[in-house]
């Protein structure tokens, strides 16, 4: 029974920063706005998280470092792309080499030094239940953050008017625009929420998944958050599946190849990426429901004409 | 005369001039409009309509030039602005959003933050009030452009604006509908509302529109009472010269004629949910003649297009055939190497790529016909080829513009259509099929558009011409069908065609009531 609880509990820590970067993206997305660069923001959340735990003493402003280190990270996209109207998959692209070159030596003096964990939640009498206890009470701060963010999210997108609005812009910058809607500001909140939410992701790798810094830490979630999203038409609740799934099938491969099946490791490896778009190619064959969920405007620049 | 004498007027304009690179769209515009009349503006395509609607809504900035609202100089920096001054806009290119629904749409532009179930309600109410029905559940990117255009305007109306800039607002709609509109303007009018009408419909002016101000070339040529002008005579105002009138050649030997396109028992389940069934769908049209289809907006007429055109495949061959072969499994390039030629009704999306110059918009639409003439040697693109091709195009019908070979999207509406028109009139198609030739042509254009089509039938080609414009069908149609809810009327020849008999048919009257009609009249 503890094997298993173990297993479900590693698999929520695998999946939440997929969860929480997908989730950030997916708002921007839905504005309108690519942005590729999830991998840089992320490693620069880790490297900013781990660092200020680290030189503090406390994982708590180490999380607030890393929120800030991803916004901070994703404004100068915002500003490239939405003030300069410069190509947003470019822009995406160098955010994310950069990011990946600059936490590389912002954390040189970082590598191998013992890193801060954020504690796991420990309510008296609740967290002891057998098995259910620790699924529901005893986890990492940031899986609960990730499920209420989803939650607010899904609330936000579609039962808010201001989550309309943005949806409004992704479907039509033109039309937006002619309406009288602030698009470009909108689209700096969006891009910008996105940054904290893949910084967030990154705090999490380096304060919780593994307390350390490693360089390249991230090791390509910023990507699978980013294919989360597309596979997943843009639907919240898909995105939190598909992080699942992902998670799963990754836990499960590594027991598998633990175990020593005769199966070659590098097939069980690439497991949880066909498990996971094959699973979500299936709950999006409804060509009208895609249709309604896609941003038509996804990543053109918007110049309004004066 | 200054603002401040005059305190009827709602809106003054002075000197309002815009310019884009070399050309001046919009030069020293005055224009004043007084509280609870309705204003027409009229121009051809390009004479600066839209540049200076735009600039009194707040989307483009003029570069001199004042506005007064209520005698108080005002600077409209924004469509918000706009809005807040209490200037609503129905737009010509609509400006909706396809993927959210109709109570959505009309939820992003109201500021009262209610929920959407109250905002449906209103619209609803509203609509059926006005007279145009409006479901606000269904998802626009499913509506035609008549059921848009009623979003628009009724959006427009829940702002309670004081002065409604509509562009061309009856182009997409029945005579029926255009007279609901028109009460709808004149109740507004007596609420004390002030109107800005654009439209290039001159009888339709002169009906309702108080006063009239004439653009030409970005200029203001004259203010008038539409009411005391002949269509003819504001028609020389907006063109600056006389305007042709359509002229049709009668059809000889129509009745011998062989049948180019035959369509036979055509039917189509719904694509959508909110979509029309076709239902056993049978015509003929023979070389020589023009066969025209009316019918409301949203009957079928787009589904019917789409299969004719091959858009859309159907599952029996021999439901469309063209030249005699059967065509319903063809896809569009095979139809059209069997001497078809298309103009659908969307011009951005589907006449025209939006972001590809004009002479590549022609390569794209026919490369496969006049592949000899356009595609050289292991399939290198003759630019020249194609790019004289398009001037011979872009001067025969006329099309202004602003660049030698500019983006299709950079075009107005109008200019556009001249251009895709011209581009399968210049392959003399033996079948032409067209819907909504003239849709946002001015009044200059469209004459040109209706010639060229009654010309190309009587060279030898057979033309379908599907249009919402009865004026138009009655000009150039030998025989007109109507569509109702998905099936076809038999068509109607012209010398006993009435405007009543096609309106009967048009509002749903079964045909065959309608033949009885016929045979006792």
């Amino acid at each position: 029974m503890d094997i298993t609880v173990n297993i479900l509990l590693t698999i929520a820590t695998a999946a939440t920063p997929l969860l929480i970067a997908a989730i950030g993206e997916l708002v921007v997305e839905r504005s309108g706005v690519l942005n590729l660069g999830v991998e840089g923001m992320m490693i620069m959340g880790a490297v900013g998280g781990f660092g200020a735990g680290y030189l503090t003493g406390s994982p708590w402003i180490g999380l607030l470092a890393a929120i800030a280190l991803g916004a901070l990270f994703s404004l100068l996209f915002a500003v490239m792309t939405l003030s300069l109207a410069t190509n947003q998959v470019a822009t995406g692209l160098s955010l994310t080499l950069l990011g990946l070159g600059l936490s590389g030596m912002m954390g040189t003096s970082f590598v191998g030094q013992p890193g801060q964990r954020l504690p796991n939640l420990d309510i008296p009498g609740l967290t002891s239940i057998p098995v259910v206890g620790r699924l529901l009470f005893g986890q990492d701060p940031i899986f609960y953050i990730s499920i209420a963010l989803t939650a607010a999210v899904m609330w936000f997108l579609f039962r808010t008017r201001t989550g309309l609005t943005l949806r409004s812009i992704g479907d039509s910058h033109t039309s937006a625009h002619a309406l009288g809607i602030q698009v470009i500001r909108y689209r700096y909140l969006a891009v910008i929420f996105g940054g904290a939410c893949a910084g967030l992701a990154g705090g999490h790798l380096s304060l919780v998944y593994t307390p350390q810094w490693v360089e390249n830490m991230t090791a390509g979630r910023g990507w699978i958050a980013l294919a989360l999203v597309v596979f997943a038409s843009w639907r919240p609740w898909r995105v939190l599946a598909g992080a699942y799934i992902f998670g799963a099938v990754w836990i499960g491969q590594l027991h598998a190849q633990a175990f020593g099946i005769p199966v070659p490791s590098q097939l069980l490896s690439s497991l949880p990426y066909l498990a996971t778009v094959v699973v979500l190619v299936l709950i999006s064959r409804n060509k009208r429901l895609t249709m309604m969920n896609t941003p038509a405007s996804l990543g053109q620049p918007f110049v309004p004409d004066r | 005369m200054s603002a401040n004498q005059d305190g009827a007027n709602l809106l003054e304009v002075r000197g309002l001039t815009k310019i884009f690179g070399t050309l001046t769209a919009c030069d020293h515009v005055d224009l004043d409009i007084a509280k609870g009349e309705i204003h027409a503006l009229l121009g051809e395509n390009g004479a600066g309509k839209s540049t200076l609607v735009k600039m009194l809504f707040g989307s483009l900035e003029p570069n001199s030039g004042e506005i007064f609202w209520n005698g108080q100089p005002v600077r409209i920096a924004n469509p918000g602005f706009a809005k807040k001054l209490g200037i609503g806009m129905v737009f010509q290119h609509f400006s909706l959003f396809e993927a959210l629904t109709a109570a959505e749409n009309i939820a992003l532009s109201l500021d009262d933050g209610s929920p959407i179930s109250t905002i449906a309600a209103k619209a609803r109410a509203l609509s059926f009030s006005y007279g145009l029905p409006l479901d606000p559940e269904s998802l626009v990117g499913d509506l035609s452009v008549g059921e848009r255009q009623r979003i628009e305007i009724i959006r427009c109306l829940l702002q309670t604006p004081q002065l409604i800039i509509l562009d061309e607002p009856t182009s997409v709609l029945t005579p029926q509908e255009a007279d609901k509109l028109f009460e709808t303007l004149e109740r507004l009018r007596s609420e004390g509302k002030s109107i800005l009408y654009i439209s290039h419909r001159l009888e339709e002016v002169k009906r309702i529109c108080d006063r009239a101000t004439v653009l030409r070339h970005g200029k203001v040529v004259g203010h008038c009472n539409p009411r005391e002008e002949t269509a003819a005579s504001l028609a020389r105002m907006m063109v600056g010269n006389e305007v042709k009138a359509v002229v049709r050649a009668p059809a000889e030997g129509i009745e011998t004629a062989q049948p180019l396109l035959e369509i036979r028992a055509l039917s189509r389940k719904p694509a959508t949910p909110f979509s029309i069934p076709l239902k056993n769908i049978n015509l003929n049209v023979r070389a020589g003649e023009v066969i025209g289809i009316a019918g409301v907006a949203g009957n079928g007429q787009g589904e019917f297009f789409e299969s004719v055109s091959g858009e859309v495949l159907q599952q029996d061959a021999g439901s469309v055939r063209i030249r005699g072969k059967d065509a319903g499994g063809l896809g569009i390039t095979d139809r059209r190497l069997l001497g078809a030629a298309f103009v659908p009704e969307e011009r951005l999306g589907h006449g025209a790529a939006p972001r590809m110059k004009l002479s590549e918009n022609l390569l794209l639409s026919r490369h496969a016909t006049d592949g000899k003439v356009f595609v050289g040697a292991g399939g290198m693109v003759k630019s020249e080829a194609i790019y004289s091709a398009a001037q011979r195009i872009i001067k025969a019908m006329d099309v202004r513009k602003s660049a030698p070979d500019p983006e299709a999207a950079a075009l107005s509406g109008g200019n556009l259509q001249k251009f895709i028109v011209g581009r399968e009139l210049d392959r003399k198609p033996g079948v032409m099929v067209v819907n909504q030739p003239t849709w946002g042509v001015d009044a200059g254009a469209a004459v040109r558009i209706r010639q060229a089509l009654i010309e190309l039938a009587r060279s030898g080609s057979a033309v379908l011409v599907i249009s919402q414009d009865l004026d138009e069908l009655f000009e150039i149609s030998d025989a007109i069908a109507v569509m109702h809810n998905g099936e076809l009327s038999r068509p109607l020849p012209i010398a006993q065609a009435t405007f009543e008999k096609i309106g009967l048919l048009m509002g749903g009257a079964e045909p065959g009531h309608a033949e009885h009609a016929l045979e006792t009249a």
